[in-house]
């Protein structure tokens, strides 16, 4: 140990020149890879939003990927009218650009759910939602919406694609959550998630969301199956909060209004 | 431990003075990152670049280091080498990096890489300090792995996620071990291991703290 490095003046030295020089390399690792960052975490939602609405084929490349969902308008969506509103609302000039969550944390932008009200267990809903749709020949084939409540451990977020008639579900998906892997977790198993394949959405009245996990599974001729899911086995909290959350968003404070307006060509 | 050779320095942490085995450091993410083979490759390949680099750095620098702030100073090139992988697998293994999700930020808690740079990267010169930590990083890989293979295999019948033993919720006849895709279950794994590695080589066998005195007849007359 050479005494002369031990001096106040000599470390003060060594921190200053090393703090600049990690803080170059950290900086510019993280300015370089930026793009690349933000290209695979748009390319992951639009993986997600294609995953549920049945439109990903397996292993498909990033370019596929971008091509499929290329057909769908993403669309932003007054909750409260239902109407849909220009991205300059909202301040981005690309609607893709929205994000729903941050915005759920701005007092602006989102309104606080009362707790009686509160059943997906958000604390706040953002004023505009961020909708995918697909449509043929002027024709609505397709609707993508988010959605996302509390489950047993963790907010779980995801994706229900609806058809054409805005009733029926296509398919369902979550792409975060933190539910117990084997229990809760089992949200992700595809043949759970098949389930819900072609489940529909409202009663006779159209406003209502009548979705209900059930313990023991649903057999063939149970009354109102077609509303009707299986709870996942050991996971009754985690089954609830998406029962919850599916009723929630697909209701008068979620969805509901701007269906519709989309069922009566409005919106 | 003054001579060393490379050779010593590079393979004796993968069995005969392993992390994770022998030193008991690096628990943490050994129980968190091994559901999946997959996942734990990754981790295992951002722990050995960090051990690697940051010896390399540390003992570049170790002469101009002044003691006072040396563990600080061990910090922050730790730290920034950590961002840096994190920010390329973010980049480039963008799937992984969302199950790694804070694992990967807490290798710079992980006391495999701090341990090596103050215990060894300190005292020796940038070639051997790399080795060391390229070999501390594959000795703490070596159980990841171990573990992750069990864990895998028994908890959701699949390996590098490809489905080997359907599992009964898929329609198969095996039904998965929920425990082992807990947490607790990788310590019990790490406990086998540790067992098998010390029957093998007893000299790894810690003395005991203390001998119990036999027990005596003369009491209490």
């Amino acid at each position: 140990m050479a005494k002369p490095k031990e001096t106040v003046s000599r470390t003060l030295f060594v921190a200053l020149v090393l703090s600049i020089v990690f803080s170059v390399v950290v900086s510019t690792a993280a300015v370089v890879l930026r793009p690349a960052q933000i290209k695979n975490q748009n390319l992951d939602i639009k993986t997600n939003i294609l995953a549920a609405a049945g439109m990903l084929s397996n292993g498909a490349s990033a370019d596929e990927i971008e091509s499929v969902f290329s057909q769908f308008d993403v669309r932003l969506v007054d909750l409260d009218t239902g109407d849909y509103v220009e991205p300059s609302f909202v301040d981005v000039n690309d609607p893709m650009k929205y994000d729903m969550y941050k915005a759920a944390s701005d007092p602006e932008m989102s309104t606080k759910i009362p707790s009686s009200e509160d059943k997906a267990g958000i604390k706040r809903r953002p004023n505009i939602a961020k909708v995918y749709t697909l449509s043929e020949n002027g024709e609505m084939k397709r609707v993508v919406l988010p959605i996302h409540g509390y489950g047993l451990w963790s907010t779980l977020y995801g994706f229900v694609s609806l058809e054409g008639d805005l009733n029926t579900i296509e398919g369902l998906g979550f792409y975060a959550h933190a539910e117990t892997p084997g229990l809760g977790g089992e949200v992700d198993n595809p043949r759970w998630k098949s389930q819900w394949v072609g489940k529909e959405l409202y009663g006779e009245d159209k406003t209502e969301p009548q979705i209900r996990l059930m313990k023991g599974g649903v057999s063939a001729n149970a009354a109102d199956k077609e509303h009707k899911v299986d709870a996942l086995s050991g996971a009754t909290l985690t089954s609830r909060g998406v029962e919850h959350l599916v009723n929630y968003w697909m209701g008068d404070r979620g969805y509901a209004p701007f269906l519709k307006k989309l069922r009566e060509g409005e919106a | 431990m003054s001579e060393m050779t490379a050779k010593q320095v590079l393979f004796e942490p993968i069995f005969s003075n392993n992390p994770i085995g022998l030193q008991i450091l690096g628990i943490c993410s050994a129980l968190a990152v091994t559901t999946s083979m997959n996942v734990t490759i990754v981790m295992c390949l951002s722990v050995i670049a960090v051990t690697a680099f940051s010896n390399l750095a540390v003992s570049l620098v170790r002469t101009q280091i002044p003691g006072s702030i040396r563990i600080i100073v061990q910090m922050t090139i730790i730290a920034s080498l950590v961002i840096v992988v994190d920010q390329i697998l973010k980049a480039y293994a963008y799937e992984i990096s969302k199950q790694l999700s804070v694992f990967v930020g807490l290798i710079i808690t992980n006391c495999i890489v701090m341990g090596r740079a103050e215990g060894f990267a300190m005292k020796n010169g940038p070639w051997l300090s790399f080795l060391d930590g390229v070999g501390n990083g594959m000795g703490y890989s070596i159980m990841l792995l171990f573990v992750a293979f069990f864990r895998e295999l028994l908890g959701a019948g699949s390996l590098f996620g490809v489905t080997l033993l359907t599992p009964v919720n898929e329609g198969g006849w095996y039904i998965t071990n929920g425990l082992l895709l807990l947490p607790p279950s990788a310590f019990f794994i790490i406990g086998l291991a540790i067992w098998g590695l010390r029957a093998w080589m007893p000299e790894q066998v810690e003395e005991e703290d203390f001998k119990m005195s036999r027990h005596t007849h003369k009491e209490a007359f």
